[in-house]
């Protein structure tokens, strides 16, 4: 059994299931939708553990046909790159399960379209044939819209009007630039690994580079694109809000290097050092913009567009210390995220029913759990040495040095300013009086404790002991971004 | 492999912690002594490492060094010489002294007690690590408790004094971290005695400024080791501090606990100071010895500001912050005199003076911001015009604090004076009229720290504050030790000079 492909048909199973059970037994749905997480937890946990290090490369590769007639196969497989995405989904889809255990609103509608979102993104991590990928991309994209919009709250309509627009047209750019890639080949032939055999022409690179790019990049949170990104998490349900910021976001940068960099690298030498300078606009912009909102969740909206940058900033690197940076960056960045908006959403907004910064406060006394989480991932947004992002940015910033050393060292404004926000909203939220009309809140449930402490180890156990990560990347970055760069 | 005593001195603190998190919260009690207790293994630790410590060796002893990182080149690497020795043994001197302290802190004691055990591995690891990657670790993790400890156990202003530290904290954090990457690009390093090395043999600069050629960055030779210098140095002379980067000091002393206090004083002051002996001027000789004259200038600023400042204070506790300021002044002063041109023995003067003005200053600091919690505990104020004729109803507490004082003006006999003194006798001929300069910072010390004893002490009993209860045993515990080292190592210094000497010997072979 092929547990990478195994991932995607869990959750798929999952949904179906949910499908038929009752609509009023609650409980069972969730429970369903719970097993179908850790089962699928589990089997990306097999994968990380079962990848051979020495070997390298692509593992667990399953290739059967599927459209002949057009190349398309069923082909999927793992590498250093996505086995930690494969992993972050993972986790991110079981915690984010413990933590929409409050959702009472139509379950069986909600956890279905959920799954099938999950579905989507483990298919992309894992697809290994270009067509196979959009397919998943889009099955991740449209569920969102119907979760925004439903079950949503501040301007869901809005929210995911902006996303489903912004994505589609990115989709659009995508979709181009696939069939650009497949036609200018000329094997017939969707395979990725096939097709980054092929060299192409340096004009056509450097035409077809963009349009990948920015259509992934949109769903990366590169600047000036990013506005979807805080709205419509603003908007999003906790759950959705966790998987969107901590793993779509991802999606993007993700299918930037996969498909736009890897296909094409020498539209990449030509555009990257443009994008290094959006990337930087984002971490800096992204942490300014982050200082001065008043409702708590945009602030974290508006922190991961500012992450983001990094991450991008380490693809545009172009080196493999920097890739494999921005690799880290995407694990930790998810982890980080999705444990904020689990604070944020249900631990602190589900309580109090509201984010406005000026309202809240004083909650380390009733809520000290969620005080204790976002300690630990406000100090690992800071970048603080111990927690994952350090040793993510670190990769990053020593990639950049070397191709972008001015850059690296403006994005030293984003790290300070990042820890002034992060403080400034920790004293907002946890310290200070608590208010009156906040009493009073019921104390976090076991549930959202095991979400919150299996996401917490994780930054801490990846601070410590970063070689856990940063050797499986390395061993597929290295030769992949040599191979490419030189 | 020999015993890790290191790197048990170094996380027994954590690991202690971690356990005693799983006490019962409401006994109070047993949460202080078994912080207490814990605090004391590394004490106890680091005396047999004092012992057993070679003194007429130079190079680093009690080594231990793993591999933690490959891929990016930083390991776990721990060890003493003469430069840290004295600093191991302040921290884990000074903290069970501020746990002992703190008993009487009632809000939620068994976190306040963590923090603190957390505070001495954070401090311990910048102090014994050779790795950059190790040493910035523990940078920052001594930063987040001692936050936690303003912001959660401070006094009226203590946001806003909390935040100021951590930002102006991490700023300078972030420009020296930016400068590691950029220098672990050029060598391939992180390690501080591989880095000092490549620098003894001139290869750090060839390094640095091939890269720079390399990547197009129009900077000369010595433009590019002064950027380095100044981004690694602003984190140090924050964490100093130098003047004009301060201003975060005298906030945060007000507004921290009273250990909170001694500790930020005796020992997160001093990593400011290490810094600089451990890797600015090992790795920059060149740049410290052509900017000497101008970096002395900042330090002669924090020695009459500071003092001056000082003078002006209403508020005991900020005016000895700002005593700490011009103290640590002093450090400064000696470490740019001993980059200046000069011979070797006024050079070894001066800085076995500043490794011990480091040791004495965190002693009596310590001792006196805890008089001045032991002052406030009773009167609920710090105003120095609310005191006076103190000295009838306190007796033991005067005739302590006296002596904490007279230690902290360099009174002869007591521990000041002898570090202060050999500071001058060094840095007299290096650096003539900033040396010359400096002593009216002795003098104005000498002023306010008379004044402050006359006003406190002296006089008709204030009407606002009838009988205090004088000093208990417990608060006698705490300054004892103090006082009775403020004596040893003013009349008896040898056995502390001869720990630092040879590796002053060894460290001043990069000015030769």
């Amino acid at each position: 059994m092929n547990c990478v492909s195994a991932t995607f048909w869990t959750s798929l199973i999952g949904a179906l299931l949910i499908l038929f059970l009752e609509k009023e037994d609650h409980d069972t749905i969730k429970r369903t939708a719970a097993l179908a997480g850790f089962v699928c937890l589990l089997f990306s946990l097999t994968a990380y553990l079962g990848y051979d290090l020495r070997q390298g490369g692509m593992q667990f590769v399953l290739k059967r046909p599927w459209i002949p007639e057009f190349g398309i196969d069923f082909h999927v497989g793992v590498d250093g790159v996505s086995l930690p995405l494969v992993l972050l989904t993972g986790f991110i889809f079981f915690t984010a399960v413990l933590i929409s255990w409050n959702v009472k609103d139509r379950p069986k509608e909600f956890f279905i379209l959920f799954l099938t979102l999950v579905t989507g993104v483990f298919g992309v991590f894992v697809a290994l044939d270009l067509f196979l990928l959009f397919v998943f991309y889009e099955l991740a994209v449209l569920p969102m819209y119907l979760l925004i919009g439903v079950w949503g709250s501040t301007r869901k309509e809005y929210g995911a009007m902006k996303l489903t627009l912004y994505l589609l047209v990115g989709s659009a750019l995508i979709f181009i630039g696939m069939l650009a890639l497949y036609f200018e080949s000329g094997l017939r032939t969707f395979d990725l690994l096939q097709l980054s055999q092929v060299h192409y022409s340096p004009t056509f690179q450097k035409i077809v580079f963009p349009l990948l790019f920015i259509g992934f990049g949109v769903l990366g949170g590169l600047w000036p694109l990013h506005t979807w990104s805080p709205v419509g998490h603003v908007a999003a349900p906790t759950s959705v809000s966790m998987l969107h910021a901590g793993v779509l976001m991802k999606l993007g940068a993700y299918g930037c290097f996969r498909v736009a960099i890897c296909l094409l690298p020498q539209g990449a030498v030509f555009w990257l050092p443009w994008v290094a300078i959006l990337a930087t606009v984002n971490i800096v912009y992204g942490s300014m913009v982050a200082m001065v909102q008043r409702d708590f969740k945009f602030v974290i909206g508006y922190s991961s567009v500012s992450h983001m940058g990094f991450v991008l900033l380490g693809l545009a690197s172009m080196n493999p210390i920097g890739v494999s940076g921005a690799v880290l960056q995407m694990f930790s960045h998810g982890i980080m995220t999705g444990l904020f908006f689990a604070i944020v959403g249900r631990m602190v907004y589900d309580r109090t029913h509201t984010r406005d910064l000026d309202e809240l406060g004083g909650l380390s006394g009733p809520l000290p759990f969620a005080n204790f989480c976002f300690i630990v991932g406000g100090f690992a947004s800071m970048g603080l040495p111990g927690l994952s992002g350090f040793v993510a940015e670190l990769q990053i910033l020593i990639g950049t040095w070397r191709r972008y050393p001015l850059l690296a060292a403006l994005t030293g404004i984003g790290i300070v300013v990042t820890a002034a926000y992060i403080l400034r909203v920790m004293h907002k939220v946890f310290y200070g009086n608590l208010g009156e009309k906040l009493h009073p809140l019921e104390p976090i449930t076991p549930l959202e404790k095991v979400a919150g402490v299996i996401l917490v180890t994780n930054l801490i156990l990846i601070g410590l002991f970063p070689s856990v990560m940063v050797n499986l990347i390395y061993t597929t970055v290295e030769p992949l971004v040599r191979g490419l760069f030189g | 492999m020999h015993f890790p005593i290191l790197t048990l001195i170094h996380l027994f603190p954590l690991f202690g912690g971690l356990f005693f998190l799983l006490l019962p919260s409401e006994k109070k009690t047993l949460l202080r002594w078994s912080a207490f207790f814990v605090s004391l293994v590394p004490f106890f630790l680091s005396l047999f490492l004092l012992f057993h410590f070679n003194r007429s060796e130079s190079s680093l002893q009690f080594v231990e060094k793993f591999y933690w990182i490959p891929t990016i080149g930083a390991d776990y690497f721990l060890a003493v010489d003469g430069l840290n020795l004295t600093m191991v043994l302040l921290a884990t001197f000074l903290i069970p002294l501020a746990i002992l302290s703190s008993f009487s802190v009632e809000k939620d004691v068994k976190t306040y007690m963590f923090l603190f055990l957390l505070l001495e591995t954070g401090t311990l690891g910048v102090f014994m690590a050779f790795n950059f990657f190790h040493f910035f670790l523990f940078w920052e993790v001594g930063l987040i408790p001692m936050f936690f400890l303003i912001k959660l156990w401070g006094s009226e202003d203590r946001d806003s004094a909390a935040f100021k530290f951590f930002v102006y904290t991490l700023f300078g954090s972030v420009a020296m971290l930016l400068a590691f990457q950029f220098m672990y690009l050029a060598t391939k390093t992180f390690d501080f005695t591989e880095l000092a090395a490549l620098s003894r043999s001139g290869l750090l600069k060839a390094d640095l400024v091939f890269l720079c050629r390399r990547l197009g960055l129009p900077f000369s030779p010595e433009t590019v080791m002064a950027i380095g210098f100044f981004a690694v140095s602003i984190a140090f002379a924050i964490k100093v501090p130098i003047w004009p980067f301060h201003t975060w000091l005298p906030d945060a002393h007000t507004q921290a606990p009273t250990a909170g206090s001694m500790v930020l004083a005796g020992l997160l002051l001093k990593m400011g100071v290490y810094g600089f002996l451990r890797i600015a001027l090992p790795l920059f000789p060149d740049t410290v010895r052509s900017f000497a004259p101008l970096l002395a200038m900042f330090a002669l600023a924090s020695i009459l500001f500071g003092a001056f400042a000082a003078m002006a204070q209403t508020d005991l506790k900020r005016m000895i912050a700002y005593s700490s300021i011009n103290h640590m002044g002093y450090c400064m002063l000696g470490i740019f005199a001993i980059a200046a041109k000069g011979t070797l023995e006024p050079k070894a003067s001066a800085l076995n003076g500043v490794l011990l003005q480091m040791f004495n200053h965190g002693i009596s600091s310590a001792a006196l911001f805890f008089m001045v919690g032991v002052l406030y505990e009773r009167a609920h104020t710090r105003d120095l015009s609310k005191f006076g004729g103190i000295q009838k109803v306190m007796p033991v507490f005067a005739g302590l604090m006296g002596i904490s004082t007279f230690s902290s003006l360099g009174l002869p006999g007591l521990n000041g004076f002898i570090s202060e003194f050999l500071i001058f006798r060094g840095s007299f001929p290096l650096l003539t009229t900033f040396t010359l300069l400096a002593t009216v910072g002795l003098l104005v010390t000498a002023v306010y720290l008379l004044t402050m004893i006359q006003k406190i002490f002296h006089g008709p009993l204030n009407e606002h504050h009838p009988a205090f209860p004088d000093m208990t045993t417990r608060e006698i515990a705490v300054v004892v030790p103090l006082v009775i080292l403020m004596f040893l190592v003013g009349i008896y210094p040898s056995p502390f000079l001869h720990v630092t000497n040879q590796a002053v010997l060894h460290f001043l072979e990069i000015f030769s």
